[in-house]
């Protein structure tokens, strides 16, 4: 049972680290341009928050399967396949949040920058440091999405012991097995580990208040 | 700057509390979903009483086969009075939701399971009602040699030999019980890097073994139901431990006895005899399962 947890842990942190390398910099851009393309793209993030996994797992099962354009890698039903569903899924939701938070951020601020000559690199450091509550928020809801995620970890890892198998799919296995036991008690600590995950992101966010007001 | 820096987290705080509320709400969200989605699976919503819907709990084989597509329709034509509402589970899990009265009557492949299930009382009685066979499947090349194998078991034992992967269901499902059965025969203890658990149904379980390249064992009908879209051979299935025997329960003090009753007679009786012996002969040139119940016709 902890090897399940592991699994999930391992493919649902790395996925959210790529989500933010990738989702940040774009929600920075969608949250301080202003301009049609910034439009268009913005309203695609936020619909992209609410992307079906299924379909996202769909799709990707497709493209890495033997038969599809990717078959030659021979990804599916492995751990990087996961990552990449996982990374489709929380792109927009680390984007859409973080371009909130830096839209948050007062013009004037970037205003003042821009006239002491900051480039366009430090005016996007400066609203990240100003942000940085938001990318918090950013980050759990990236995970919160991946780690509950379902049906695209089904479609594309397909449940495999000691290799693809993740808590959320174990609990769909069991509850098909009429064991809900285990079931139940792989919700349990699926749910102790969202609230210790947003519990600690929380802690983070606290810090950055205090260190905002001190 | 201080000054400026607290308006500037007031300003902020009320983005980010909405934010953080939208975030929790999603967890949350996400959350009960997953947990509501499970309970409709497992059990049906309550409704006061009506007396015309019977649920019939049956094995993913039954409905990824398209047999029940077939039987449904026409079994809720010949009685208007019911709808049938099918929940495709492994046998285990129907066999629990009979046990709950969750399911009405049940349609699945595990022998001694089903018998045990009407002697502690659960069910009213069990009926043969069909049969299809188990065939061992996997890539064309065959590196075990199993097609040459002089039985189930022999195959197996070949396969383990040669350490060819193997894609299990592992899912405690009639198939998967007809498999550990047969390793039992083979005189192997299946385990390593290449026997490989899936969990899953047939259908996705057929799809892994196909990317993989690895054996399975399946039931024919999805087999053959899904063989265009898969990279796997039918290498064995002439062997009577093959064979794979379908029964009928309906479920004692179900919500739908009546109905449960006349759906279990209506599929042991001559018209759904005929049309379980006549599924899969427009596409496959011959039937996928055989029907076999006590005084129904043959074919």
């Amino acid at each position: 049972m902890w090897a399940v947890v592991a699994t999930s842990l391992r493919v649902s942190v790395v996925a959210v680290a790529i989500a933010v390398l990738a989702g940040v910099p774009a929600g920075l851009y969608l949250g301080m341009r202003r301009s049609v393309v910034r439009n268009a793209l913005l309203v695609l993030a936020n619909a992209g928050m609410g992307l079906p996994p299924v379909v996202v797992g769909l799709v990707t099962a497709m493209a890495l399967s033997r038969r599809g354009p990717l078959g030659s890698l021979d990804l599916l039903y492995t751990r990087p396949a996961m990552v990449i569903a996982q990374v489709i899924i929380a792109v927009p939701v680390v984007a859409a949040v973080t371009a909130a938070a830096a839209a948050s951020v007062p013009f004037e601020l970037r205003l003042q920058a821009r006239s002491l000559g900051a480039s366009q690199l430090h005016e996007a450091m400066l609203v990240l440091k100003e942000a940085r509550m938001g990318l918090v928020a950013a980050v759990a809801a990236g995970f919160g999405a991946v780690i509950s995620e379902v049906g695209a970890v089904m479609m594309v890892g397909g449940n495999l012991e000691g290799s693809t198998r993740v808590m959320t799919t174990a609990i769909v296995q069991y509850t098909r097995m009429g064991r809900y036991g285990p079931a139940l008690a792989l919700s349990a600590v699926l749910l102790a580990l969202i609230v210790v995950v947003n519990t600690v992101l929380a802690q983070v966010q606290r810090s950055a208040e205090r260190f905002e007001r001190s | 700057m201080t000054d400026r820096r607290i308006w500037l987290a007031k300003r902020q705080a009320p983005v980010l509390v909405a934010v953080l509320l939208a975030v929790l709400l999603a967890v949350l969200l996400a959350v009960l979903g997953g947990c509501s989605s499970t309970r409709t699976e497992s059990k049906p919503p309550q409704q006061p009483k009506p007396p015309q819907r019977i649920v019939l709990a049956t094995t993913t084989s039954t409905q990824d086969s398209g047999l029940l597509d077939v039987l449904v329709p026409a079994f809720e034509k010949a009685y208007p009075a019911y709808t049938v509402d099918v929940v495709a589970v492994g046998t285990g899990e129907a066999l629990r939701l009979g046990e709950q009265k969750d399911a009405d009557v049940l349609l699945v492949h595990a022998r001694a399971d089903e018998e045990a299930f009407v002697a502690k009382g659960f069910g009213i009685e069990r009926r043969d009602v069909c049969y299809n066979r188990f065939v061992l499947v996997g890539p064309a090349a065959d590196p075990a040699d199993v097609a040459h194998a002089s039985g189930a078991a022999d195959a197996l034992a070949r396969i383990a030999k040669k350490g060819s992967p193997f894609v299990s269901r592992g899912d405690d499902s009639g198939t998967h019980k007809k498999e550990k059965s047969l390793w039992a025969a083979s005189g192997v203890k299946p385990g390593g890097a290449w026997y490989i658990v899936t969990g899953q149904g047939m259908g996705e379980t057929l799809k892994v073994a196909s990317e993989k390249q690895a054996y399975t064992l399946t039931d024919e009908a999805t087999y053959l139901t899904m063989k265009d879209s898969l990279d796997l051979s039918l290498l064995l299935g002439d062997d009577p431990s093959l064979y794979n025997q379908y029964g009928v329960i309906p479920v004692t003090g179900a919500r739908n006895e009546e109905g449960a009753r006349a759906f279990a007679d209506w599929i042991c009786g001559p018209e759904g005899q005929r049309l379980i012996g006549s599924f899969g002969v427009d596409r496959f040139g011959r039937p996928l399962f055989t029907p076999n119940a006590p005084g129904g016709e043959k074919s």
